[in-house]
């Protein structure tokens, strides 16, 4: 039954995007040569700023100072291991996985809670609340660091993994598409529990969560990889080097590092490394997550 | 008709305790809300009308005074023109190139993981990351770019520091850096075309490109919109890939808004001023979404 109503809930585009292979298979044809010719093209052209990264970090810093393509002194592991011995990259990489963790859980867990009872229980000023959250849509958080750095001032959090944490919990979007795959479940399926006397809680916990997994997953790992991308905030409120994120770490030893380059490509390659491993693990849910809800944001 | 009568009666039994479940359910998102969403709004609106400054000092009202002073400010304009300049400059290749990509792909060649991963793999990456490696490729003397302009015998290019091209530059990396979410947009809504229709053009003898521009294209007017819209939003706020790259130079050609709002805040210690860009630029993203939201509410009329 659950497998059921799976399918009755999950909008068309998510079940066409799960398997999000080609409808026509067309025989290779001379348009479809010419195609597949322009294809690969762009696809090397994509791929090339990595392969040039790759190769760089993989020189020795004085063939990395020449435009060669191939190091006179061969290739080494040299950059990685300075980064890796010398700079803080380990504990930036630590604070934007526990951070960005904890971002995606406290947002997750509220957004779901409220856009339940926005979806589900008639309480007096439902749709008022409803309305003041989703127009805050269209709010520019850049546009609030002002104010926010000097709230955050104000409660003695400036330099701290909460002051760091909180301001990017509040996502109105997540609320929003929450409350849009809420509204497709049919509310039969927690009519009998509640007149079985279960509450509203014991409902939404055993009842609506399970249903949303597929939604649960997809908007978790966009909420993860806005927060380990965030830049302008972490930026802004943390000075201290141990409790950096990586992207402001890295932003603040380029220019340490200065003209060593095999170092910088050393160090963008590692930072780029674990979410690129998390896209080749949940490749399926990320694009289901892209096609169902049409939101990514930058 | 019974029916509603029922529930309206079975709510209004219940309704006390609805309301509490229904508050306790919102309360965590709400108090979250309020601290670090409602509240810096109406703060930064306050500020915006003070002279505070960062070390604490100032914070009197000084009525309309930032308001002014931004209008009148070179600067201010200067960094709004480049982020609506940007903003132009990266949403038609972002919305052309990605749908151009979509097709190609879905064209039923072989690798399709290949072609995917390829064109998506940059938008995960982090900003900082995104500029380490393009700052290197448009290094002037040791870059990649200039290296393959050498095979054909033309002269090194200053890609981020020469005023005229920097800000084209600045667009190309972010191209190539955010154009896989759009793609996969498009993916998802060509391959939600009904089959049936490729199956009546071909029985009508419509050829190849025919039936992409009497169906494919038509039937995507809906996620062009789409990506339109959220595509000048998020140019809008562009920031940090111009930040990092750039520093918003040379001579200020590639300063953004938040980069003027963030200086003006943080370098200048000028919170009140800060504030008051802050409101203005906001003031231009309603404009844009308003009219999107007219040509978007004309087009579906």
């Amino acid at each position: 039954m659950s497998t059921e109503t799976q399918h009755m809930t999950v909008p068309a585009t998510a079940r066409n995007a799960a398997s999000i292979a080609p409808k026509r298979r067309t025989k290779l044809g001379p348009a479809g040569i010419a195609a597949l010719v322009v294809l690969i093209v762009l696809a090397v052209a994509w791929l090339l700023p990595f392969v040039w990264a790759i190769v760089t970090s993989l020189k020795s810093e004085t063939d990395a100072a020449s435009a060669s393509l191939w190091p006179a002194h061969g290739f080494t592991l040299d950059a990685y291991a300075k980064v890796l011995a010398e700079g803080n990259v380990p504990t930036w990489a630590w604070n934007s996985l526990f951070t960005s963790a904890l971002i995606t859980l406290i947002t997750v867990l509220t957004s779901a809670l409220a856009a339940y009872a926005f979806s589900r229980i008639r309480f007096r000023g439902n749709k008022a609340v409803y309305i003041v959250v989703i127009a805050a849509i269209a709010v520019p958080p850049q546009v609030l660091i002002v104010p926010l750095f000097y709230e955050m001032l104000a409660m003695d959090l400036v330099d701290t993994y909460w002051g760091l944490m909180l301001p990017q919990v509040v996502q109105p979007i997540i609320v929003l598409i929450l409350k849009q795959f809420f509204d497709q479940i049919p509310v039969e399926l927690e009519e009998a529990a509640r007149v079985d006397g279960a509450s509203r809680l014991r409902v939404f916990i055993s009842i609506v969560m399970p249903l949303s997994r597929p939604i649960l997953a997809a908007v978790s790992i966009f909420v993860f990889v806005w927060a380990w991308n965030n830049f302008l905030w972490p930026f802004i409120i943390i000075n201290d080097p141990q409790l950096m994120t990586l992207p402001v770490g890295l932003q603040t030893v380029k220019s340490a590092y200065g003209i060593q380059y095999a170092q910088n490509m050393a160090m963008a390659i590692l930072a780029a490394l674990p979410l690129i491993v998390v896209f080749l693990f949940f490749q399926r849910q990320i694009i289901k997550g892209i096609s169902t809800t049409g939101f990514g944001g930058q | 008709m019974t029916d509603t009568a029922s529930t309206v009666k079975v709510s209004r039994s219940n309704r006390p305790r609805e309301n509490l479940t229904g508050w306790a359910f919102i309360a965590p998102l709400g108090i979250l809300f309020i601290l670090f969403m409602l509240v810096p709004i109406l703060w930064g609106l306050y500020l915006s009308f003070t002279n505070q400054s960062l070390t604490g000092a100032g914070g009197d009202l000084v009525g309309f005074d930032n308001y002014a002073e931004a209008l009148a400010d070179p600067d201010m304009w200067r960094s709004m023109l480049n982020t609506v300049w940007f903003t132009v400059l990266s949403t038609i290749p972002l919305v052309v190139i990605s749908l151009a990509l979509a097709l190609l792909v879905n064209t039923g060649l072989p690798g399709q993981w290949l072609w995917r991963l390829s064109f998506f793999m940059p938008y995960l990456l982090a900003s900082t990351v995104v500029s380490l490696i393009w700052v290197w490729l448009y290094n002037p003397q040791l870059g990649l770019f200039n290296a393959i302009l050498g095979w054909f015998g033309i002269d090194p290019v200053t890609w981020l520091q020469d005023p005229d091209l920097a800000m084209l530059s600045v667009v190309v990396t972010t191209v190539w850096w955010t154009i896989g979410f759009n793609f996969l947009l498009y993916l998802a809504a060509i391959q939600n075309i009904p089959e049936s229709q490729y199956e009546a053009a071909s029985l009508d003898g419509a050829g190849r490109w025919r039936t992409l521009t009497s169906i494919t294209i038509p039937q995507l007017g809906s996620t062009t919109i789409m990506v339109v819209i959220l595509q000048l939003l998020a140019s809008l706020k562009v920031f940090d890939q111009i930040y990092q790259m750039t520093g918003g130079g040379p001579a200020g050609t590639t300063r953004s808004a938040i980069q003027y709002i963030f200086e003006s805040g943080f370098t200048g210690f000028r919170f009140g001023y800060s504030s008051a860009i802050s409101y203005i630029f906001f003031v231009l993203i309603i404009i844009v979404s308003v009219i999107q939201f007219r040509i978007t509410a004309r087009r579906s009329a």
